[in-house]
């Protein structure tokens, strides 16, 4: 089987038309103070930089050990999420368990929960004296809090919601009428699993990553409750950025201004990704 | 009727713990089968036990109880006719393994698919019965070819030998050189030539077909639906058992030899084509699609009815002379005269007025054979207006002409048992 190569390479901009001409005058007037929202104090962010120091500030040993922890324990948690997520959104989109709605509620928890209150419950958990850190200390000597599994742990549960919510939202919109045409085509369900289902929804798969790899590089609330601050171990980039912005708010905003770059690095990346569509 | 499906050839009566398509696989409580037994469905479960289809499928779905018997003998091609809501989808569901059904004995090529009494529900994936619906249902993300080859390397053939296999299917189904698009490069005529050819790579031992040309574009349907009467009847594996499910008259007309009618869960009717269409017996089957049939052979010009009559028409496809055939026209597109017509209408034949059925906008004017003319125009409708009625002062049992232009009269060739 040949690798096809599409016949015509025509770009489906979805810019094309004239829908701005359709458009009643009320809708310009908040979608312009909308835009300005989340772009002015980015601009802003760019103004205030100090930029003849700028790169001594994002290398400096803190800055470097925060944005490495970060990126590693980002992608570590986007791993966990697809490991886990995935069969999840399966579950969710395709089976018929009593009790679902129920089921899909408390996954969707972490969205709807403050942060710093999903570590303080993974705290109480996983800590020392929680019912099962306990059982972990006595076993197997493992301490989980304060340690750059936890930061791996609390990005875990609040960036894996959006994985699912995304994938589950890809599958029901497919629905499962391919696997149904799979299966009379002689297509075990794992099969049928592996080579349409997946691949059918690999755009919603893939956006649902990138939106729980951004969510995980964000992470705060969580990660201090239940992983502390510690430089190296622990205290990765948004971390570092607020104990900046408290006495060093050159650093801060240099630091702020990296992770902007990280974030539109990853929409770009993403956004070629779903213009090229599946291949 | 428990006996019917628990031969020693069951293999696969164990159920299997994996399900494929969202709760099409959940074990049934064996329901009260015995009650709905009648004389004919004991005869069907006693036949043809040796190969073909077998079903029986006694469900409740919304308002009606779907009770229905069904058998197609191998390399014969059945058509289940009815109306929206006759029961058709679930029994194709039931067969195809996609539904549970309350109460059903399934049996195909000597191997129990389905049996409710006695818990055997065969997965989709091992009951080798292939589907193909209105929409192609293509893989978007596979080319044409890959979708071809995706039965075939189910069935465990290499990536190479399945490649050889799509590539000969799909130049059967004249689209070879398509092989390497994607679904959303094809027309739906295209993608539904490629569906049909994924569906037959895998050589089925029953084929479901459900309403398969219903999403065609006027101008695509009769071409792919001719290819698929040529690919089933002269399948290379000697006769393709296939099972179609319609509301389209004409898909019954050229692909099948018998034909199911269907009416509220029920079957109300069935045949061979031919004598079903010429002496319909239930109101739906008189009223297919709301078309004029006439059978015969194919003549130059049109067709031979049989009484010799020529009804002129144009051929929908190269026809052989004397092969069975079938002239199809609209009732709107027939004429109504007191006195013979001299105009250029080639065909003109005496009727007498049956009956009037006032419908919509229009009055369907139904025709009874007259003494002076040939007796296939019985059952014949024309449709006129209200005004015309008026005008032309007709009532039952009026002796009248119907004309129709020979360009409004389109033959069908019919399908024949080749045995």
């Amino acid at each position: 089987m040949t690798r096809a190569v599409p016949a015509s390479p025509r770009p489906r901009s979805s810019r094309t038309g004239s829908a701005g001409h359709a458009l009643p005058w009320p809708v310009w007037v908040p979608a312009v103070v909308g835009f300005g929202l989340i772009a002015v104090p980015v601009a802003g962010l760019v103004l205030r930089a100090d930029w003849p120091n700028f790169l001594s500030l994002v290398t400096s040993d803190a800055a470097l050990d925060a944005l490495r922890l970060s990126l590693q324990t980002g992608l570590t948690s986007t791993a966990l999420c697809l490991l886990f997520g995935t069969p999840l959104a399966l579950v969710l989109a395709r089976s018929d368990l009593p009790g679902l709605p129920v089921f899909r509620s408390i996954v969707l928890l972490p969205l709807v929960l403050p942060p710093v209150v999903g570590g303080l419950t993974l705290l109480f958990l996983l800590g020392r004296t929680g019912p099962v850190g306990q059982l972990l200390d006595a076993w197997f000597g493992i301490t989980v809090p304060f340690s750059t599994a936890a930061v791996v742990i609390a990005q875990t549960f609040v960036a894996m919601p959006f994985l699912v919510v995304s994938l589950e939202g890809a599958l029901r919109t497919a629905g499962d009428r391919y696997e149904a045409v799979a299966a009379t085509l002689g297509a075990s369900p794992m099969t049928a699993l592996r080579r349409v289902t997946l691949p059918v929804v690999l755009p919603g798969l893939v956006s649902g990553a990138v939106l729980a790899f951004a969510r995980a590089l964000g992470e705060f609330g969580a990660t201090v409750a239940f992983a502390g601050s510690l430089q190296g171990t622990t205290r990765t980039l948004p971390l570092l950025i607020y104990l900046d912005s408290q006495d060093d708010l050159d650093s801060a905003v240099a630091l702020s201004l990296l992770l902007v770059v990280v974030a539109v690095v990853v929409i770009v990346g993403t956004r070629t990704r779903d213009a090229s569509g599946v291949r | 009727m428990s006996a019917a499906g628990a031969g020693p050839e069951s293999r696969e009566g164990h159920r299997e713990p994996d399900r494929t398509v969202d709760g099409a696989l959940r074990t049934d409580t064996a329901d009260t089968a015995d009650t709905a037994d009648t004389a004919d469905t004991a005869r069907t479960a006693d036949t043809a036990r040796t190969a073909g289809l077998t079903a029986r499928v006694t469900t409740r779905r919304g308002g009606f109880t779907l009770d229905v018997a069904v058998q197609v003998a191998p390399g014969e091609v059945v058509a289940v006719l009815g109306p929206n809501g006759s029961g058709k989808s679930t029994l194709l569901g039931t067969l195809a393994g996609l539904f549970d059904p309350e109460s059903a004995t399934v049996t195909l090529a000597d191997r129990v698919l389905t049996d409710t009494a006695a818990g055997v529900a065969v997965p989709v994936h091992r009951r080798r019965v292939g589907l193909l619906s209105q929409q192609a249902l293509l893989f978007p993300h596979l080319t044409a070819r890959e979708n071809v080859a995706f039965g075939p390397r189910c069935a465990g053939q290499g990536r190479r030998a399945a490649g050889t296999v799509a590539d000969r299917w799909l130049a059967e189904m004249g689209v070879a050189e398509l092989a390497d698009r994607r679904p959303s490069e094809l027309s739906g005529g295209q993608a539904q030539r490629v569906a049909i050819a994924r569906a037959l790579a895998v050589e089925p031992d029953l084929l479901l077909l459900d309403e398969p040309f219903a999403a065609l574009d006027v101008d695509a349907a009769p071409a792919v639906r001719a290819l698929l009467r040529r690919v089933v009847r002269d399948s290379v594996v000697g006769g393709q058992t296939v099972l179609l499910v319609t509301h389209d008259v004409l898909d019954a007309v050229v692909l099948a030899d018998r034909l199911v009618v269907l009416a509220d869960g029920d079957v109300v009717e069935q045949g061979p084509t031919a004598e079903v269409l010429a002496r319909p017996r239930s109101g739906f089957a008189a009223r297919i699609a709301g078309l004029d049939l006439v059978t015969g052979t194919a003549g130059a010009g049109g067709l031979h009815a049989s009484d010799g009559t020529l009804v002129s028409g144009a051929a929908s496809e190269p026809l052989d002379h004397g092969e069975p055939a079938v002239a199809v026209f609209a009732p709107r597109s027939v004429a109504v005269h007191r006195e013979r017509p001299a105009g250029s209408p080639r065909n003109v034949v005496p009727v007498r007025l049956a009956a009037m059925e006032p419908q919509g906008e229009v009055v369907r004017l139904r025709a009874g054979a007259s003494e002076r003319g040939p007796a296939w125009v019985d059952g014949l409708a024309a449709d006129v207006t209200p005004a015309a009625i008026a005008e032309l002062g007709v009532e039952p049992g009026d002796e009248l002409w119907f004309a129709v232009k020979a360009t409004e009269v389109a033959v069908h060739p019919m399908r024949r048992r080749r045995r």
